[in-house]
């Protein structure tokens, strides 16, 4: 069975035809042409794919796109404007909150969901967000480091 | 007039060059690439553990429309394997399977649906085998052998009795001997492992980017297993998602893909589940270590007495260096004269093993440290001062005839027992809370290369053109920890040019020079060498140009970075026209730069089964754990750790920190979660789930200090600073919970269930010895 799908993945209107059992991250990688967004394990273990739907932080590996219908889809491929880094994005970049570079572009879009509501975490609340995604090279020290750094920006 | 200045680039702190690539979600692994016609490719794998393959049936598969190839150990023309002596493996299992999940055949389809369905189409037979899931199975007497030029299952014993064991243990005031056991565990990087091979079926030649720590040896394998030329391969590095040792060979799956695109005669993406990345494994074997020391009163040790036994898999992959490591690095840390070694890789029906960070040296360590901080609260000793009683005096040469050039463990020691408050808050941090402290090290690179063909040790390529922009060319694999900004830094620092004039291009075998990869924490002192050798070329170029154009003798020219000028007065050029100038009559520069270690480092001159462990120069680290134990559950929570490592010259203290606090980490997941498990074979740990890495949630802090004992030959002095600190983990967490509750563990990792059983036969033992106590009154 297939679904017409109407949503917005990063701002732009996308109408896709898409089969039923399609999860949301093959739909962002091989649709759409987003390969941002990552997986890194078999369904829910890992948050590497984690994406924004209607600004919530979602395992796009554990969403089916029919699902998002009518849906606010953002990915960190559409996170910056007119080419600079958002304060989040320099959080990571320049506290080094991402090495490998794999796990960042969830983490990334966990903390823009955290920012969002709490424009001012405590290092619990920056833990409680990001609880649900690995990071295997930096210890995670840096990522809290980052996600203050932008919220500190933010704020500024 | 502004004072001009070179612009400097070492030493302060960088975030990494690819930082916005990897931000923006631009960085391309490779899973990412992707083309219209590209097809699928999957692996059909072993549901037995050994057995003999008796008949592969691919006609049904072949006939499925939709496949376009589909591939047996007949498509492959030899084996492989990461060591020159020891290449027994092959990409899709030959004649015999020996664990659960091996790759027997594959096929590339037009899409994952018609690829599953043709690989439940191949037919095997198979002739089931008895199979060993333990070292001590594998060993006993009688055992089928996995491969029959390897006697008793054995893949390697090593033994080394230098100095005198026996009379050093005869001095000693105090002799300790503990049993350790420490489970496999497995790197489970981010990226699961993936390839994308394009063949271009006209000219016969491949490119592919696999996700790979070492492209040049993928590269050599390809060759090797599909029978053509290395010129017809070209092997691209894409980003990648974290190495940690498990990409330090070719995988299968690299293979694999190369093997698909050519049959398919096609573009083939390989890309495997996290089921089939575990199943790959190539993590730290599981160890089984004796562990005897020998100490004077004062701390200092006399003898080392140990052996340890591996269970390193199926096939050799990197096990004979590992069981060599394990033994030879007791030395190059503290002053030990006589130790005795006798070490045993043993081949088993589970997924080989191979260079987990930290290789070969961490479990070792743990029981080590583990065991004199025992021995230290016997003897009334501060482990501080244990450690300091048996230092070494650089420079040295070990008992080994490992070369020691530079030494800062004593500042690491200084700065973590300063740090951490140990001499005030130890001992007095209330119940069920407790400090423990360990050293580690770690080498900066073998000094001989694995496939020794007289080339330098590591070289580089500096492309300058007429737009004045530097084009720094490196084989050297960047896997996230660096490797490209370091690089950069170091030409940058060379020519006292902004780091923004140099562009890194990493690993395109039809770009870039050749590199052995990114392991053994090489990559910083041979490649960083390599790169400031290169930039002394080019700057003697630019100077000679400069003073060209200025009319003075070369000596006169003063190199201020952007500017060359022959004095104070001297307005003098600015790069670009010095660049210009150099092009005159030239055309675009080409520079090379290369490195090479020193004979001395070595290793091996005084006794065979010590040549392994050669390095140019050592990383040291001291750390201290601090964690509280509920006594209820016996769940440890660690508040906080203070660690010192001694990198030589910090190169980038940014990426120095990041790389100690990820290495301190991962020792913790070893230290107190991570495990594999097999049920005849069959992996159950083999997701994100049930093999447990440390979440942000139990994740402590960890300060660092950065020690610089710079090293003479280092580039600018520095050293390794990616694994060193890992080992030290393990033994200051049993440390810290011994002294928080009286138990000493000797089984890692330390879970709750394992701890719980120590307090509880704790518990079983104080009230034994009271009872009798009071029988006595």
């Amino acid at each position: 069975m297939k679904t017409t799908l109407s949503l917005t993945v990063n701002g732009i209107n996308r109408d896709d035809v898409v089969p039923d059992n399609m999860l949301l991250v093959d739909y962002l990688r091989e649709k759409a042409g987003l390969t941002g967004t990552k997986i890194g394990c078999d369904g829910g273990e890992c948050g590497a794919c984690t994406v924004l739907i209607n600004d919530r932080p979602r395992h796009a590996c554990l969403t089916l796109a029919a699902t998002c219908q009518n849906a606010k889809v953002e990915t960190v491929d559409g996170l910056s404007r007119d080419g600079r880094l958002t304060a989040i994005q320099r959080g990571f970049h320049e506290k080094l909150g991402a090495q490998c570079g794999f796990c960042t572009p969830g983490m990334i879009m966990a903390s823009e969901a955290l920012l969002r509501r709490n424009p001012d975490p405590s290092e619990a609340d920056i833990r409680a967000a990001l609880a649900a995604n690995i990071c295997r090279c930096t210890g995670y020290v840096k990522i809290i480091e980052a996600v203050q750094f932008a919220a500190r920006e933010l704020s500024a | 007039m502004n004072k001009i200045t070179p612009i400097l680039s070492i030493g302060i702190p960088k975030p990494l060059v690819d930082g916005p690539e990897k931000t923006t979600g631009k960085a391309m692994f490779a899973a990412d690439f992707q083309v219209v016609d590209a097809l699928v490719g999957r692996i059909l794998r072993s549901p037995l553990a050994h057995a003999n393959i008796v008949a592969i049936d691919t006609s049904k598969a072949e006939a499925l429309p939709g496949v376009l190839a589909v591939i047996t150990e007949a498509d492959c023309a030899d084996s492989y394997g990461v060591l020159p002596i020891a290449m027994n493996e092959w990409a899709l299992a030959r004649h015999r399977v020996r664990y659960r999940g091996e790759p027997v055949a594959a096929v590339a389809a037009v899409d994952v649906a018609t690829a599953q369905r043709a690989l439940d189409l191949i037919d095997v037979s198979y002739e089931e085998l008895p199979a060993y899931f333990t070292a001590d199975q594998a060993r006993a007497q009688g055992a089928k052998l996995l491969h029959d030029d390897k006697p008793g299952n054995i893949e390697r014993e090593v033994d080394f009795d230098l100095g005198d064991v026996d009379a050093g243990m005869a001095a000693a005031d105090l002799v300790r001997e503990l049993d350790f056991h420490c489970a496999e565990v497995c790197q489970a990087q981010m990226e699961p492992h993936a390839a994308f091979a394009e063949y271009d079926a006209a000219r016969e030649r491949l490119t592919i980017r696999p996700s790979t720590q070492v492209p040049f040896y993928v590269h050599k394998m390809l060759a090797r297993t599909m029978a053509l030329p290395e010129s017809h391969i070209r092997v691209i590095k894409p980003h990648i998602g974290g190495g940690f040792g498990c990409r330090t060979e070719t995988l299968q799956s690299d293979l694999i893909a190369g093997l698909l695109a050519r049959k398919a005669r096609a573009t083939v993406k390989v890309v495997l589940s996290r089921e089939e990345t575990f199943i790959t494994h190539r993590g730290r074997p599981e160890t089984q270590i004796k562990m005897k020391v020998g100490m004077k009163k004062d701390g200092t040790i006399t003898a080392v007495d140990f052996s340890a036994q591996q269970r390193g898999g199926a096939y050799s992959g990197y096990g004979i260096v590992t069981i060599l490591y394990a033994g030879s690095l007791i030395y190059g840390i503290y002053d030990i004269v006589s130790a005795r070694f006798k070490g045993c890789r043993v081949l088993t029906n589970t997924p080989p093993c191979g260079a987990f960070r930290g290789h070969g040296t961490v479990k070792t360590r743990f029981a080590f440290e583990n065991l004199i901080d025992g021995m230290a609260t016997e003897l009334g000793l501060d482990p501080f001062a244990v450690r300091r009683a048996n230092l070494l005096v650089a420079p040295t040469m070990t008992e080994n005839d490992l070369l020691v050039n530079s030494y800062g463990l004593d500042q690491c020691l200084d700065w973590a027992e300063k740090a951490s408050g140990w001499k005030q808050r130890k001992g007095k941090l209330g119940p069920n809370k407790g400090l423990g402290m360990a050293c580690s090290h770690y080498i900066s690179g073998a000094s001989k290369p694995k496939h020794w063909t007289g080339e330098p040790h590591a070289t580089i390529h500096l492309r300058v053109d007429w737009d004045a922009s530097i084009t720094l060319l490196t084989g050297a694999a960047e896997i996230g920890q660096g490797s490209s900004t370091v690089m950069a830094q170091c030409v940058a620092e060379t020519l006292g040019v902004d780091m923004g004039r140099i562009r890194v291009i990493a690993s395109d075998s039809a770009l870039t020079p050749k590199d052995n990869g990114s392991y053994s924490s090489r990559v910083t002192f041979m490649v960083g060498n390599a790169s400031i050798d290169a930039a002394q070329n080019l700057k003697a170029l630019l100077i000679e140009a400069a003073a060209r154009k200025l009319d003075i003798p070369p000596a006169d020219v003063e190199c201020l970075g952007e500017v060359y000028r022959g004095g104070q007065q001297d307005q003098g050029l600015t790069f670009e026209e010095v660049v210009m100038e150099a092009l005159n009559g030239e055309g675009t520069l080409a520079v090379k730069g290369t490195y090479d270690t020193i004979p001395e480092s070595w290793g091996g001159r005084k006794y065979r089964g010590a040549a392994i462990g050669g390095t140019m120069a050592f990383s040291y680290a001291a750390q201290v754990v601090e964690v509280t134990v509920d006594p209820y559950t016996a769940e440890i929570t660690v508040d906080k750790v203070w660690v010192a490592h001694d990198c030589g010259k910090a190169l980038n203290p940014l990426a120095v920190e990041g790389q100690v606090q990820g290495s301190v980490w991962m020792g913790m997941g070893q230290a107190m979660s991570e495990e594999t498990r097999f049920h005849e074979g069959l992996p159950l740990h083999a997701n994100m789930l049930d093999y447990r890495v440390p979440t942000i949630m139990e994740s402590p802090p960890i300060e660092v200090g950065i020690i610089e004992a710079n090293d003479p030959h280092g580039p600018f002095g520095a050293k390794e600073a990616g694994e060193g600190s890992l080992t030290g983990f393990l033994p200051a967490l049993t440390n810290a919970v011994a002294d928080a509750m009286g138990v000493r563990a000797t089984e890692l990792p330390l879970t709750p269930d394992r701890l719980m059983e120590l307090l509880e036969k704790k518990a079983r033992d104080d009230r034994t010895a009271a009872n009798a106590e009071g029988k006595v009154a």
